[in-house]
């Protein structure tokens, strides 16, 4: 985590600038400036949601309901700017991420006072919140022209050659680079993924320390949850639907080991990006959207099986003589 | 020492199996190096080395689990290959491991014969022949159990003895105990020791690994010596002393000598008063002085750890009151405990060990974050002063402070685990079995550690089941039996006999009657 270009992020980056190159000699547009700000646009909601599951799965939980809770978080505030259209956008921003929040809050209850394990926890949240919208929604789409202008705008800001969207996305990265390398929040993450035993004699509070990493998560789904309605200008019920598996699949290409402990802002970004360049690559090439998940899956195997690779074990150092060589 | 004549036609003297110029090498390090070992038909040979010896290595091989990069191995003279474990367990060697491999969900029967259980007609398992068969062997090891009871309803002592019934079942001609009586109680290993007889009797070759050098010369008929992967001797041990066996097994005299300590007790640090739990422990008083080691003697299961984790705040006692300097403190959470200066290093080496992907400094900072932050952000050049001051002191041999924790030595590891606890600042440090498992070096090296904490005013304790360790080390000793204090001891009344005698609960001294 400390070290200046680790390993592993370098060979994913290796192979994202390859796969942008095998894509320019095929179609040399893809690869100009504006087109990779699009596609960096288009990857935002994905590496915003691959940031909050990073620090789940650090904690060795996982959470599926990300893109159920995103999908409420956007229908509500549609909802909410459909009959109060005034309200500024700082407000709709404070109530997309405080919705998230307590729905992350709810799993992470559940996770550290019920001991539910994380998976079953979040595939029944998953599956309530998708109930909610329903509920609150009676089914009925919030389209473009329900929304106020100023609501569906925002996100599409141009500022310095990049829309709003990007800019959360980058704001994001940072804040999060911060916290997972300087604050204590972010260490004792680290911790409890890496040997909870030990975390806990160390002062370490395990359940806590995961129910706070479900409200990150949370809060960062429902921020995406705006974003998304607003940039699609569209609300209803099945929106991002089955996006939670994409975002898990950023994790685990970007490096962030399924057993907690191991990952880095750097490689879940990567990660998204990554996907997102396979994603946008694809349709203008020529290739059938439908090689797209066997791409993406292809990915996941590869690097599973790689870090399975470079985390085993190099074999205990026995002899005396090779321990103070080393 | 007498030697064996290759022409000997005793069969006692030809051994079942024989392993010569075995090496292996792990990617840059030789774990074995060309050494020999031979297993003799109805006796016991006890494989001696310190920790990093080989012994879990050679093991390996002997089970198929690893395969050699050279040397042979013979079984009755023919020389043998073994590709995976199940050729291994086919040619009759089977291993009963210090944390025995069963499954907890599965009757003792069926843990007995899974994989090769009796077959009906139809391919399906015969269950009732299984049991029939089961429950003979259970018979002649004199298990108090059933072959239908469920094997988590067991407790550890009787897990290996399903262990054995299952060595038994496949027809072993070899039996490897690797430190099988560490987790065992006194009366425990007694039985062990019997069972150990019984296989003997039946003309089984039994490998014994152990750090306890009473149980070696009580049961072992030879001896092997590895040292640093290397074959050092072997023999009858009825030919060798206990200091000599020492000798060859550090290649240096080693007597067990604990650091002579100047008396330096201050006041009163840490007083409990009527500590109770509704299960584990009742009516614990103890008061705990400056600069002193208080031992904690009892037999397994007496409530020690127990104890110990409500101290630290990771179970709840019901009732209990806490004073630290004079105050009383109010413990509910391992935080607590590490703020008020209570640090509590666990038995479990996996538990207290280091956390694997943090550098080694953020291992050593990591309970003292709130030390080493200002306005909620860590500052890492005061986490990498804090980590070097405690590095240095603790003689940590490493490249370099970010280096992966996963890549030291796990003697070096073990230095960054107490490196963390020391950074602290704490006035009461709980070492739970502090030596458990390691060899004689390194003990001696934790020994002289725990008497220079003290000397230093920290106050120790040392939960501990070794009779001579607590002895040696401590001022005082709490003995306690069945969750309750049955004995404080000191000065003169601190024996071998006073400590056995209480923590077993019997009223006259009788040697060696704990049972």
């Amino acid at each position: 985590m400390t070290r200046f270009i680790p390993l592993r992020e370098a060979i994913l980056a290796g192979a994202i600038f390859a796969l942008l190159m095998m894509i320019a000699t095929r179609f040399a547009g893809f690869v100009a400036p504006s087109n990779l700000a699009n596609v960096f646009n288009d990857t935002a909601p994905l590496i915003i949601l691959a940031l909050g599951q990073m620090v789940v799965i650090l904690t060795r939980c996982i959470d599926l309901s990300v893109a159920a809770n995103l999908a409420l978080t956007g229908m509500a505030v549609a909802m909410i700017n459909v009959a109060m259209p005034g309200l500024p956008i700082p407000v709709i921003l404070a109530i997309a991420i405080t919705l998230g929040a307590i729905m992350g809050a709810i799993n992470g209850i559940l996770v550290w006072k019920l001991a539910i394990p994380p998976i079953v926890v979040t595939l029944g949240t998953m599956t309530i919140f998708r109930g909610i919208i329903f509920l609150i929604s009676d089914g009925k789409w919030v389209n473009a022209h329900e929304m106020s202008p100023a609501f569906t705008g925002f996100a599409r800001t141009v500022l310095l050659g990049l829309p709003v969207l990007s800019w959360i996305a980058i704001l994001t990265v940072v804040i999060f680079g911060i916290m997972m390398a300087r604050t204590p929040f972010g260490r004792s993450i680290f911790a409890v993924g890496g040997n909870p035993h030990a975390a806990v004699y160390t002062g370490i509070n395990v359940g806590k320390t995961q129910f706070w990493a479900f409200v990150v998560s949370g809060a960062l789904a429902g921020l995406t949850g705006y974003l998304w309605v607003a940039r699609y200008a569209v609300a209803y019920v099945d929106i991002a639907g089955g996006f939670e598996l994409e975002v898990v699949a950023a994790c685990v290409i970007g490096g962030i080991s399924i057993a907690g402990g191991i990952g880095s802002v750097g490689g879940a970004v990567l990660g998204a990006l990554f996907l997102g360049v396979v994603k946008n690559a694809l349709p203008v090439v020529n290739i059938s959207p439908f090689w797209q998940l066997a791409i993406s899956g292809s990915a996941i195997l590869i690097a599973v099986a790689f870090n399975a690779r470079s985390g085993r074990t190099k074999g205990r150092i026995i002899l005396k003589s090779a321990e103070t060589a080393q | 020492m007498t030697t064996r004549t290759a022409a000997s036609t005793s069969p006692n003297d030809t051994p079942i199996v024989s392993m010569d110029m075995i090496t292996k090498t792990f990617p840059g390090v030789k774990a074995l190096d060309q050494v020999k070992l031979d297993l003799y038909p109805g006796q016991v040979t006890a494989l001696v080395g310190e920790n990093g010896a080989g012994k879990s290595t050679t093991v390996k091989i002997l089970t198929g689990i690893y395969v050699p990069d050279g040397g042979t191995i013979r079984i009755n003279g023919d020389a043998i290959a073994f590709a995976s474990p199940n050729e291994a367990a086919a040619a009759g060697i089977t291993a009963i491991h210090q944390e025995t491999v069963l499954f907890d969900e599965l009757s003792v029967a069926e843990n007995i014969y899974i994989g090769h259980a009796p077959r009906t007609r139809f391919g399906l398992i015969d269950k009732a022949a299984m049991h029939r068969a089961a429950t003979k062997l259970l018979d002649d090891i004199g298990a108090p159990f059933s072959a239908h009871t469920p094997l988590r309803d067991l407790g550890i002592a009787n897990k290996h003895l399903v262990a054995i019934a299952r060595a038994l079942s496949v027809d072993a001609r070899v039996v490897i105990m690797d430190e099988p009586t560490a987790a065992l109680s006194h009366k425990e290993i007694e039985e062990l020791y019997a069972l150990v007889e019984t296989l003997k009797s039946q003309g089984k070759a039994i490998l014994f690994i152990s750090h306890k050098f009473d149980e070696i010369f009580r049961i072992a008929d030879r001896y092997t010596v590895f040292r640093d992967g290397a074959f050092v001797g072997d023999g009858k041990i009825a030919d060798i002393s206990e200091g000599d066996l020492v000798k060859m097994m550090v290649g240096r005299s080693v007597d067990q000598i604990f650091p002579t300590r100047s008396h330096d007790v201050g006041e009163e640090v840490l007083k409990i008063v009527g500590y109770d739990h509704p299960t584990e422990f009742a009516d614990i008083n103890f008061t705990l002085n400056r600069g002193e080691i208080l031992g904690f003697y009892g037999l397994v299961g007496a409530g020690r750890s127990e104890f110990m984790q409500a101290l630290f705040g990771i179970t709840k006692p019901a009732k209990g009151v806490c004073r630290i300097n004079g105050d009383i403190k109010v413990i509910r959470s391992p935080a607590d405990a590490v703020g008020n200066g209570i640090v509590y290093v666990p038995e479990d080496r996996g538990k207290q060990g280091a956390i694997i992907g943090l550098p080694i400094f953020q291992n050593i900072t990591l309970p003292s974050l709130g030390k080493t932050s200002r306005n909620g952000f860590l500052k890492l050049a005061e986490e990498f002063k804090l980590a070097r001051e405690y590095s240095q002191r603790l003689d940590l041999r490493a490249a370099s402070l970010d280096q992966d924790v996963g890549n030291l030595s796990g003697g070096n590891q073990q230095k960054v685990v107490i490196a963390k606890w020391l950074a602290t600042l704490p006035q009461v440090i709980i070492l739970d079995e502090p030596t458990k498992g390691i060899d004689i070096g390194s003990k001696a090296a934790v020994h002289e550690f725990m008497a220079e904490l003290a000397a230093q005013g920290l106050s120790v304790i040392m939960v501990s089941s070794e009779i001579p360790e607590v002895i040696g080390m401590s001022d005082r000793v709490i003995v306690m039996r069945d969750g309750r204090i049955a004995a404080e001891l000191a000065g003169d009344d601190l024996t071998p006999e006073t400590l056995v005698r209480h923590a077993a609960g019997i009223s006259t001294p009788t040697k060696g009657a704990a049972a």
